[in-house]
C-alpha cells in the first residue's frame, strides 16, 4: 500500500494541474456565480467566467511546478493584478479582509466536488490526496489575494496573516461533545499556537468532551510538532476533554519511534472514523460497522 | 574515496519558512534519486530537525546539498548544515537522548542520528556547528552497470 504524501509526489501535483485545466471551463463556469466573480466582474457573466479561467490557468502553472504552498511561485504573477482587483473591489464594498478571504476561500468548495467525481474509480488513498493537494494550493491562493490587499504597514500583514492563520485550522464540532481539527500542511510556529489555542476554545464553547487531532494531512512530525501534540493533548486534559491522535501514517509512525518520541500516554486511532467512534463509544453510544455489502439479510 | 559529487546545491535557513522550503526540497530530490517513503520521511524528519537546530540554536545558517554517484553502484544525498553560531562546548552531552539546553524534547540530534545512515557532528565554540548527513537509496542497484 502506498500512502499519500500529497507535498512530495510530483504526480499528485501534475494530475492537479492537468485536472485544472481539464475542468477549467466547467470551474469557471461554478465560480462566475459566486459573489466574489459575480459583483466584482458586473459587464457580463462571460466576463466572470474569462477571469475564472485565468485564475484556474495560473493554479495549473503552479500545480505543474509542484510549489503549491509558495505564494510567490512564478504562476500567480499573471493574475495576481487581476486578484487584487477583485480585493479592492471587494473591500470598497464594505467587506473585511477576514469576509474577502473567506470569499476566497469558498471557491473551493465547487472544485474540490469536480475532483472527487472526477476520481470516483481512483483509490480512496489517492483521492485523498489529489484532495488535500487542491486544499493547500487554494489555501495559498487565499494567501496570494490577501497579500495583494495589503499595500504597507508590516502590522497590517502581521495581523491578516493571523486572520488567515485561524481559518486555515477549522474546528469542527463532529459530534455533540466532540470537537475535531484537521491539521493540513506545515506545523511552523505560528500556527501551531493558534491550533492550540482555537482547539481550546472551542472545547470551552462547545463543552466537548473529546477532541480528535487529525495529522493525516501533516507531511513532516518531528520533535517540534510531537512536542506540540503533547502540550496540545496537556492543556485539553486540563479543561476536562480526552485528546485523540489520528491520521498517523506508517511511515511516520516508524520515524516518531526512531526519533524516540514516546507517544504512549496519547490516545491514538488509525482515521479520522476511528477516533469519531472511540469517542462515541466513550460517551456510550454504540457504534456498530457499516452492515456488509452483498450479505443478505438474516 | 566516495566518487565526484555530481551537484552541489545551497539554501539559506533563516526562517521557518525557509525550514518549510528545505524539507521540501530535500523530499523532492530524495523522490527522485528513488529513495522509498519510509527512508523519505526518516530522512526529511533528519532534515527538519537539524535544520531548526541551525536555526534555533545556531542563529541561523544554511543547508548544502551533494547528490552522490557511484559509478551506478549506488546512490545517495549528502546534506550538511552550516551556521556561524555559539558551537556545541559538550558534544556528548548535547547528543544525549533529552538533553535540551532550551525547553524541546532534546532528541532532534540523537535522533537524527538514528534517522540516517551516516552523521557527522563538527562543531568548535564561538566559531559554529557544522552536521553532515549521508543517505544511500537502499534496494537493487541501478541495472545500469552489471556485477564488475
Ligand atoms: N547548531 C547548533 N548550535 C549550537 N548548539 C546546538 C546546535 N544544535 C544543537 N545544539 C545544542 O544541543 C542541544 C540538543 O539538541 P537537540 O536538537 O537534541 O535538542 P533541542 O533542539 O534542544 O530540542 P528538540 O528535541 O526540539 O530538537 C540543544 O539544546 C543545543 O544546546
Ligand atoms: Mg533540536
Amino acid at each position: 500500500m502506498k500512502v499519500a504524501e500529497y507535498d512530495t509526489t510530483p504526480e499528485v501535483a501534475r494530475e492537479l494541474g492537468a485536472f485544472l485545466e481539464r475542468r477549467r471551463e466547467q470551474i469557471a463556469q461554478r465560480w462566475a456565480d459566486t459573489a466574489l466573480f459575480r459583483t466584482v466582474f458586473t459587464v457580463s457573466r462571460d466576463e466572470a467566467v474569462e477571469a475564472g479561467k485565468a485564475v484556474l490557468d495560473a493554479l495549473a502553472e503552479v500545480a505543474r511546478t509542484g510549489r503549491l504552498e509558495d505564494s510567490g511561485a512564478p504562476g500567480f504573477a499573471a493574475v495576481r493584478e487581476q486578484l487584487g482587483r477583485m480585493a479592492a473591489a471587494r473591500s470598497r464594498a464594505g467587506l473585511g479582509p477576514s469576509r474577502i478571504a473567506g470569499e476566497v476561500a469558498g471557491l473551493r468548495e465547487p472544485a474540490v466536488a469536480l475532483l472527487r467525481a472526477d476520481l470516483e474509480d481512483a483509490a480512496g488513498e489517492h483521492t485523498h490526496a489529489c484532495a488535500l493537494a487542491l486544499t493547500v494550493l487554494m489555501g495559498t491562493l487565499r494567501l496570494v489575494v490577501m497579500e495583494t490587499t495589503v499595500g504597507a504597514g508590516g502590522e497590517l500583514i502581521a495581523r491578516q496573516r493571523q486572520q488567515l492563520l485561524e481559518m486555515a485550522t477549522p474546528v469542527i464540532e463532529l459530534w455533540e461533545g466532540v470537537v475535531a481539527v484537521p491539521l493540513i500542511g506545515t506545523l511552523d510556529s505560528a500556527r501551531t499556537q493558534v491550533v492550540m489555542e482555537s482547539l481550546l476554545e472551542a472545547i470551552v464553547d462547545q463543552r466537548a468532551r473529546y477532541a480528535i487531532l487529525d495529522i493525516t494531512g501533516v507531511p513532516t512530525v518531528d520533535t517540534f510538532v510531537a512536542q506540540h501534540l503533547m502540550k496540545t493533548v496537556a492543556a485539553a486534559r486540563l479543561m476536562g476533554a480526552e485528546c485523540i491522535v489520528s491520521g498517523i501514517r506508517p511511515a511516520i509512525a516508524q520515524t516518531i519511534v526512531h526519533l524516540g518520541i514516546d507517544l504512549g500516554t496519547i490516545t491514538t486511532r488509525a482515521g479520522l472514523a476511528d477516533a469519531l467512534a472511540y469517542a462515541l463509544t466513550g460517551q456510550g453510544i454504540v457504534v456498530s460497522p457499516p452492515p456488509r455489502a452483498g450479505a443478505g439479510p438474516r | 574515496m566516495h566518487a565526484p559529487p555530481v551537484s552541489a546545491t545551497c539554501l539559506p535557513i533563516g526562517s521557518d519558512a525557509d525550514l518549510a522550503q528545505v524539507r521540501q526540497h530535500v523530499r523532492r530530490i530524495a523522490a527522485d534519486l528513488g529513495f522509498g517513503l519510509v527512508q523519505q520521511t526518516k530522512l526529511v524528519t533528519a532534515v527538519s530537525e537539524l535544520a531548526r537546530n541551525t536555526l534555533v540554536h545556531g542563529g541561523g545558517g544554511h543547508m548544502e546539498i551533494i547528490r552522490l554517484e557511484e559509478c551506478g553502484v549506488r546512490r545517495g544525498l549528502r546534506l550538511s548544515f552550516v551556521d556561524a553560531g555559539p558551537g556545541i562546548r559538550d558534544i556528548d552531552l548535547a547528543m544525549t537522548d533529552g538533553y535540551t539546553s532550551g525547553d524541546g524534547l532534546g532528541l532532534g540530534l540523537s535522533g537524527a542520528r538514528r534517522l540516517v545512515q551516516e552523521f557527522v557532528l563538527d562543531s568548535h565554540p564561538g566559531r559554529g556547528t557544522t552536521v553532515t548527513i549521508t543517505d544511500w537509496v537502499s534496494g537493487v542497484p541501478s541495472p545500469r552497470t552489471g556485477t564488475p
